[in-house]
């Protein structure tokens, strides 16, 4: 057994994976989360459940319809996505004016009645969602063993937040969505939609969260309190990033799951909290978070 | 004036008869709970701002009252105030930490905070993790009375009602609660006139806190368990969803709230609806939220001043 310093090299890499899996989470649904408020300026206390609900239409796809892992990866975040275009337009918009609290507690009052519909069909034990054939197994490294599954949730969510992240700084679609994040009325007065612009961010933004729910439906049980648990944990990381950028949001997501991984190896008993408590930690020394802009 | 006096008068006189038509207990729960959300209130109504973790003083005073009843000969009065210092005591510690950040962040802030406790206590040895403080005994009130008799802690229940109500009453129309007021009002303009915002909001969110820890210690007694319900983030939106409901920044809101919250759960409980009950509270808050943001209390007062103001 490879060891250092009498650290067991196998375990620790592990927890290492868990961690980086994790945070490829945290990552996706901050980015989302991110993404709404730049807009919007509210906060999606929905995001969860639409994690969830990722999860859900990815086993029902399955298990109703026969639709296969990678239909499903494709398609349930268009459908959630869709679901939230008209959770925007019909119940966030007309109270867009208001207080942006009220938005706060309008997501989380469809948060649950989502997760209680599920609770309420499915039950709260939890579903079982097959591995796809073309990535069980794994690769035998010389320090660890690397289930292919795992891997490729690291790959494919890495690659979904920094095409995002390109797509906003680089390209001429994300300097709209700059501009409207700095001044919505100009950009209006420049004959852009901007309410159509506003309703498709909100439905991406959400859409990335269905996405991380179908990649989590096999590794952890589709389970309607899955959603409610990372969140709380991701506001944290939003408050430890700032959400002034977006990029921000994606390495504070990576970085915090790291972390967490490597309080699971040195301190287990710490592993739930460690995230808050380094929020906790952002606070005094840095208030504003590490990303973020205002003073 | 005159006519609020005579209506808080027919409000104590209906509390103080009304054990002889109303299980006590349950009026004990619509008591701990109101006082909660007068609490709650205090913060979102008159301040501004949402605490999303507001559960995790409800419970850091139960648990406190129900390891000191457990472990100490300590009689019922010293228990609840030791709850509740203690949970004015963690109140200064996030709130601290909480007015750093503002608006979303601070709603965002408190129920991380609130999490972080959820955790502690889950593990820690002293609160029994999942099975919660079990059989607390209610003791005897000041070593004479027995508070086991349910009409005996229902009054004792009232009492403390009262008292945190009157406080919350208080602080609202002293001075200080003027300052908050406009902390709520406008911000910059409070801190231009040379308000330290900060202090005022944290000393706000110590009372608020305490308070809540009142309403936990007082719970623990009257239910004699203390468990990890009254710390997980179900609890803080239950009282959001009371103060939004009942009208908040209005003083009767947060008990009206309480009161028709903790009906329909009773109603549903046991019965076959009872797996309905989430999904009917975040009903509840879509449409609270969309047409009806002043709330029962708030809504009515609207009506009075149109028709007869």
């Amino acid at each position: 057994m490879a060891t250092i310093f009498g650290i067991n090299l196998f375990a620790l890499s592990g927890q290492l994976l868990v961690g980086l899996i994790n945070g490829s989470f945290y990552a996706l649904l901050s980015l989302g989360l991110a993404i709404i408020f730049g807009l919007l300026k509210i906060i999606n206390f929905a995001q969860g459940a639409m994690y969830m609900l990722g999860a859900f239409f990815a086993w029902m796809a399955l298990n109703y319809m026969g639709i296969n892992y990678w239909w499903a990866l494709i398609l349930v975040p268009l459908a959630v996505g869709l679901l939230a275009i008209l959770m925007e337009r019909f119940l966030v918009r007309p109270i867009a004016n208001e207080d942006h609290l009220y938005s706060l507690l309008l997501t989380f009052g469809i948060a649950l009645v989502l997760q209680g519909l599920f609770t309420h069909i499915y039950g709260s034990s939890g579903l079982p969602y097959q591995i796809p054939a073309e990535l069980k197994g794994g690769t035998k490294l010389p320090f660890m063993y690397l289930p292919n599954y795992r891997a490729w949730i690291i790959v494919s969510s890495l690659v979904v937040c920094f095409s995002t992240w390109w797509v906003i700084e680089k390209t001429k679609l994300g300097a709209y969505l700059r501009a409207g994040t700095e001044n919505p009325q100009l950009m209006q007065g420049f004959g852009i939609n901007v309410p159509l612009i506003t309703t498709l961010t909100f439905g991406f933004g959400v859409a990335l969260a269905a996405f991380a729910g179908v990649l989590a439906a096999p590794v952890y049980s589709v389970s309607p309190e899955m959603g409610s648990n990372i969140l709380i944990v991701v506001f944290a990381i939003v408050v430890i990033g700032g959400m002034g950028s977006i990029g921000g949001a994606i390495l504070t997501g990576l970085m915090m799951g790291v972390v967490e991984g490597l309080t699971k190896f040195f301190y287990p008993e710490a592993s739930t909290t460690v995230i808050f408590l380094f929020m906790v930690i952002v606070l005094l020394v840095k208030p504003a978070g590490l990303f973020g802009k205002e003073a | 004036m005159m006519k609020m006096k005579k209506l808080y008068l027919f409000l104590i006189l209906l509390a103080l008869v009304a054990p002889a038509v109303v299980y006590p207990v349950f009026l004990m729960k619509l008591l701990c709970f109101a006082l909660f959300a007068c609490a709650f209130n205090l913060l979102l109504g008159f301040v501004g701002l949402l605490s999303f973790g507001h559960a995790v003083f409800l419970g850091t005073g139960g648990y406190i009252t129900g390891y000191l009843m457990l472990n100490t000969g300590l009689t019922p009065e010293l228990g609840v105030l030791a709850g509740t210092v203690g949970a004015g005591l963690l109140g200064a510690v996030y709130g601290k930490l909480a007015v750093k950040r503002e608006g979303i962040y601070f709603a965002m802030v408190t129920l991380a905070l609130a999490q972080l406790a959820f955790f502690f206590y889950l593990q820690a040895p002293f609160t029994g993790g999942e099975d919660g403080l079990q059989g607390v005994p209610r003791g005897e009130l000041f070593g004479l009375i027995d508070l086991n008799d349910n009409f005996a802690m229902y009054y004792f229940v009232l009492a403390i009602f009262i008292f945190g109500f009157w406080l919350v009453h208080r602080t609202v129309h002293s001075p200080f609660g003027q300052i908050l007021k406009a902390i709520r009002e406008n911000e910059p303009r409070a801190v231009s006139l040379g308000y330290n915002v900060n202090d005022y909001k944290w000393v706000a969110f110590i009372i608020s806190s305490a308070l809540a820890g009142l309403a936990g210690s007082t719970k623990t007694l009257v239910f004699q368990l203390a468990s990890l319900t009254d710390v997980h983030w179900h609890m803080s939106g239950e009282v959001v969803l009371m103060t939004l409901l009942g009208g908040m920044g209005t003083i009767f809101g947060p008990l009206v709230g309480a009161g028709v919250v903790i009906s329909i759960q009773n109603m549903l409980s046991g019965g076959e609806l009872g797996n309905y009950i989430h999904i009917i509270m975040g009903i509840i808050f879509i449409v609270c939220v969309l047409a009806f943001r002043s709330g029962i209390v708030g809504e009515f007062q609207k009506l009075v001043k149109k028709n007869f103001g």
